[in-house]
């Protein structure tokens, strides 16, 4: 395809949130419509994708909290061109990194015994479970993020006024009155 | 009484002897960052975002604890105090657990306003996640040491104004802790009154009245001009 008309690929994903800002981003609305026209979505927690591809945009939600999402992170930060931490988790860390102040072992004796039903133990040894970081990270700590999006969640509009601008190769405009 | 011409950012303003800096900067509306100044009580120079050039001077100086002088020139606004002060901030960010999402001050924090204003869109150094606790023993209001940053407006409104001196500060350094009377839960304290005006004047959602969740809490300190308008001129006038 033509290189300088070819649409923008857009990637966006989902580490440790708790999907809300993807949410969010469907309260674009009708203006998913639009956004569709500009970009092709590659890689989403709505695609179905084998390999993370090259991009323009990725759009990050969640903190890295544990193995799976910081060996994610590194290649998604390889193959992006232009890496965005969307929403409070993936800025600050927020309600992610809440259970930072404890111990992993304190953590997961929390869920998995003293406040499960019916309790099956901590799981370990068990490859589809990725171990737990010693602390959940924002994303900046581990890669470099070339903007930050905050807001727990941003709203659709600001998602909206903040992809058009990178779309359109302007400057966005993410000054907010409230950090967080 | 004695007055003072000077300088602050480019504007000729005069002030009383003795009058600091930072309010003869606010009394003509030039507006300087502050967490722990505020009006009514003393200053101390605890959150050093006040900070100022002065002209001649080789460091840079508290505007709230800097008296006027005479032919003075100050700059408020300079690009290098922009960085110290957005620094400061994220400093203040890093140090305990602000997450504004799930405060009770969040969207009317003062701690909060001021990254926005100070274009803070993420923290630059490691945030401590530090293990602290929340004190609900008393019967009205509780303390999140986790949103404390140290300013001591509450030790200082309830030594000065109240005259209870339930608070002050104990610890050096990263142990530096808000305490009721000596250490004990604010519950048990003795000397509390509980006229919540340290919850009132709290800039962030350390203090704060039981029974508000995330986004609830909203501080009024209006009386404490009441109250210090009577005490000076003797009137109970609002």
């Amino acid at each position: 395809m033509d290189p300088v008309n070819r649409k923008i690929r857009l990637a966006t994903v989902w580490l440790g949130g708790c999907s809300g800002c993807h949410m969010s981003f469907l309260d674009m609305d009708e203006r998913l419509l639009e956004l569709a026209q500009r970009v092709e979505l590659l890689a989403s927690p709505f695609t179905d994708y084998k390999d993370f591809p090259e991009v323009d945009i990725t759009l990050v939600e969640g903190a890295v909290a544990n193995e799976e999402h910081l060996e994610q992170i590194r290649l998604i930060r390889r193959r992006t061109r232009i890496l965005v931490a969307f929403g409070d988790c993936a800025v600050t860390g927020n309600v992610t990194a809440l259970r930072n102040v404890f111990p992993v072992e304190e953590v997961l004796a929390r869920a998995f015994q003293e406040t499960a039903t019916p309790v099956v133990g901590v799981p370990r040894g068990n490859p589809a479970v990725p171990r737990l970081l010693e602390r959940a990270r924002p994303i900046h700590e581990v890669v470099q993020v070339d903007y930050f999006l905050q807001g727990c969640p941003p709203s659709g509009p600001e998602i909206y006024e903040f992809l058009m601008a990178l779309i359109e190769g302007r400057q966005p405009e993410i000054a907010r009155k409230k950090f967080g | 009484m004695s007055i003072k011409t000077l300088t602050i950012d480019g504007r000729m303003v005069t002030g009383a002897a003795g009058e600091s800096i930072f309010d003869v900067a606010w009394n003509n509306g030039i507006r300087i960052p502050r967490l722990c100044h505020v009006g009514g009580i003393s200053d101390v120079g605890a959150c050093r975002l006040c900070l100022v050039e002065i002209e001649g001077w080789p460091k840079l100086a508290a505007a709230c604890l800097t008296p006027v002088e005479e032919g003075m020139v100050v700059r408020t606004q300079t690009e290098r105090l922009r960085r110290h002060r957005k620094l400061i901030v994220e400093l203040l960010l890093a140090e305990r657990n602000h997450v504004c999402s799930v405060c009770v001050q969040n969207g009317h924090c003062e701690l909060q306003d001021l990254a926005a204003e100070l274009g803070v869109d993420h923290v630059r150094v490691y945030y401590r996640f530090p293990r602290l606790g929340v004190d609900m023993s008393h019967e009205r209001f509780g303390l999140d040491h986790n949103r404390c940053i140290l300013c001591t407006r509450c030790v200082r409104v309830c030594d000065e104004v109240e005259g209870a001196h339930t608070w002050d500060v104990a610890g050096r350094g990263v142990n530096c802790m808000i305490v009721a009377d000596m250490g004990e839960p604010w519950g048990n304290s003795e000397t509390c009154t509980s006229c919540g005006k340290c919850v009132q004047v709290c800039p962030t959602g350390a203090l704060f009245e039981k029974g508000k969740t995330v986004g609830e809490m909203y501080k009024d300190r209006r009386f404490l001009k009441y109250i210090v308008t009577a005490r000076e001129k003797r009137q109970w006038i609002r």
